[in-house]
């Protein structure tokens, strides 16, 4: 081949590659969306699924949401001094936390806790033929794995969300008590008037799409996972690399949709 | 015998490489079918297309004349449950006990009460000679002891066709034998059609009644254990015999 086609066709490679995965996760997608509708439905498996990605992940949560927002007031009180606004701490911390870090913040920590775990798990059990027992069974492997997943990181991430913003809030005015003597109700009562519910809704709209993408890519990586422990190792590191990427994507395009 | 399983030109292939090249195969009800071959030669493949778990390229599986992979809902579970297969490693679910295990299909697809459940599974387990181990998880018992949990769970649903994928791979001579004589004990109290993957010759031999040979994609030879053993034909006796010369070749 003549050397000054080579970048074009690892070019061409790479876009027909990133074609196929989507094709591949939208089909994954569309399957799973099937066997959500019909019964039976397995409730059961949902709210373990919820306890694995939503409730054992509330200790991280709650100790990154604690810090996000100290260090987001300590940011912010001193750009604040510098034009006399220090009383708008409350509204600023609140705002940034429940519109942007808090979906986001909170969606890539349960990628690193959960959906990684998911990965390896539906992986492991792809390669030791567990999933090809479950068909065996005449279980469908959608309806009873891949469902019950989507739908825990679809109700745990907007609680997930709700659970950070809280806690950063709460520790935002730590921080801002200690350093300007502002009172809890300056603080809380900025929070109050300047928060309206579209702020809140725009959180909730990120957390749901996020919970939606996290467990998606996480059970499709690990749904279609390649050979032996290297298959579910790379597999695994993809899931997390490409659901945070996806993340941060995603969270431009919905921001700029949901601002106008 | 009426003929319960039935393979029609089967084609298969896996990025331009061609395993399974026509097969054809008949096994009757009741029947137990050996199949033997070399290794990565397909035959795990042809279980799963009589089982419905690989779509063919071309050609058909019947079950009772009935072509699999018509149909659909209801229906396909139906003739699922009519099958059972021990998958080659087991496939146990790891994170549950021996006595979960074997209860999973129960659960799941009957309306069974616990205690009808555990009396089922603990009957099951002591057919296969588990008794005292139903609170054991996968990883805490031998091979062997996985192998039964895993024929153990297949059984408890009670299927009219069951297959086995190499049941006795990576066990000692002592436990597969044991293994081959739990198959035919099992067998002749269910009545079931079983097809057994094997590399166990002439081991095998005692337990089954037909035995067929699948080569370059296609079953080149199909037989009674007798007549397996003295084929003329040159592949068949250089497999069963396993001579290194011959005309195929070791890579």
């Amino acid at each position: 081949m003549v050397v000054v086609f080579i970048p074009f066709k690892a070019l061409g490679h790479l876009i027909h590659n990133f074609i196929r995965e989507l094709g591949r996760m939208g089909c994954f997608l569309a399957e799973s969306l099937f066997w959500m509708i019909f019964p039976p439905y397995l409730i059961g498996r949902v709210i373990k699924q919820i306890n694995f990605i939503g409730v054992k992940t509330i200790s991280v949560i709650v100790l990154t949401g604690l810090f996000t927002g100290m260090v987001l007031a300590l940011q912010t009180y001193y750009a604040l001094v510098k034009f006399g606004a220090e009383m708008s701490l409350g509204p600023v911390v609140a705002l940034s936390l429940i519109r942007e870090l808090g979906p986001v913040i909170s969606a890539l920590m349960v990628t690193g806790r959960a959906g990684s775990a998911v990965t390896a798990e539906i992986g492991i059990m792809r390669i030791t033929e567990q999933i090809d027992a479950l068909d065996a069974m005449a279980l469908n492997p959608y309806k009873y794995l891949i469902v019950p997943n989507l739908l825990a990181g679809i109700i745990s991430l907007p609680l997930l969300n709700a659970i950070f913003v809280v806690v950063g809030v709460l520790g935002g005015y730590g921080v801002g008590a200690g350093l300007t003597g502002i009172s809890s109700g300056t603080y809380f009562g900025g929070i109050r008037d300047f928060i309206q519910a579209k702020d809140v809704l725009e959180g909730l709209y990120k957390s749901l799409c996020f919970g939606l993408l996290i467990s998606l890519i996480s059970c499709c990586k690990g749904y279609h996972t390649g050979y032996g422990a290297e298959g579910v190792s790379k597999a695994t590191t993809q899931a997390v690399v490409i659901s945070s990427v996806a993340i941060l994507i995603c969270d431009y395009f919905l921001t700029s949709i949901l601002v106008t | 015998m009426s003929v319960m399983i039935e393979v029609i030109d089967l084609h298969k292939s896996f990025n331009g490489h061609e395993v399974l090249r026509g097969i054809n195969l008949k096994v009757k009800k009741g029947q137990v079918l050996a199949l033997i071959g070399g290794s990565g030669k397909g035959k795990s493949v042809l279980l799963k297309h009589i089982m419905g778990m690989m779509k063919q390229d071309s050609g058909q599986v019947k079950v009772d004349n009935q072509d699999i992979r018509k149909p659909r809902g209801k229906a396909l579970r139906r003739l699922k449950e009519r099958f059972g297969i021990v998958f080659q490693g087991g496939a146990l679910f790891d994170s549950l006990t021996a006595f979960d295990n074997v209860a999973f299909p129960l659960r799941e697809k009957t309306k069974m009460k616990s205690s009808e459940i555990r009396v089922a599974v603990l009957q099951e387990l002591a057919r296969v000679g588990l008794s005292g181990a139903e609170n054991k998880y996968p990883a805490e018992i031998s091979g062997g002891m996985r192998k039964r949990v895993a024929l153990a769970r297949c059984l408890v649903m009670h299927p009219e066709i069951v297959l086995f994928d190499e049941p006795t791979t990576g066990l000692d001579p002592l436990m597969g034998k044991a293994i081959h004589n739990l198959i035919r004990d099992c067998q002749k109290s269910l009545s079931f059609t079983a097809i057994i993957v094997t590399h166990e010759i002439p081991a095998i031999f005692s337990i089954v009644d037909q035995v067929a040979m699948l080569y370059e994609g296609k079953i080149i030879a199909v037989g009674t254990p007798e007549e397996i053993r003295t084929s003329k034909d040159p592949v068949v006796h250089q497999f069963i015999s396993g001579e290194l010369e011959g005309p195929i070749s070791v890579k």
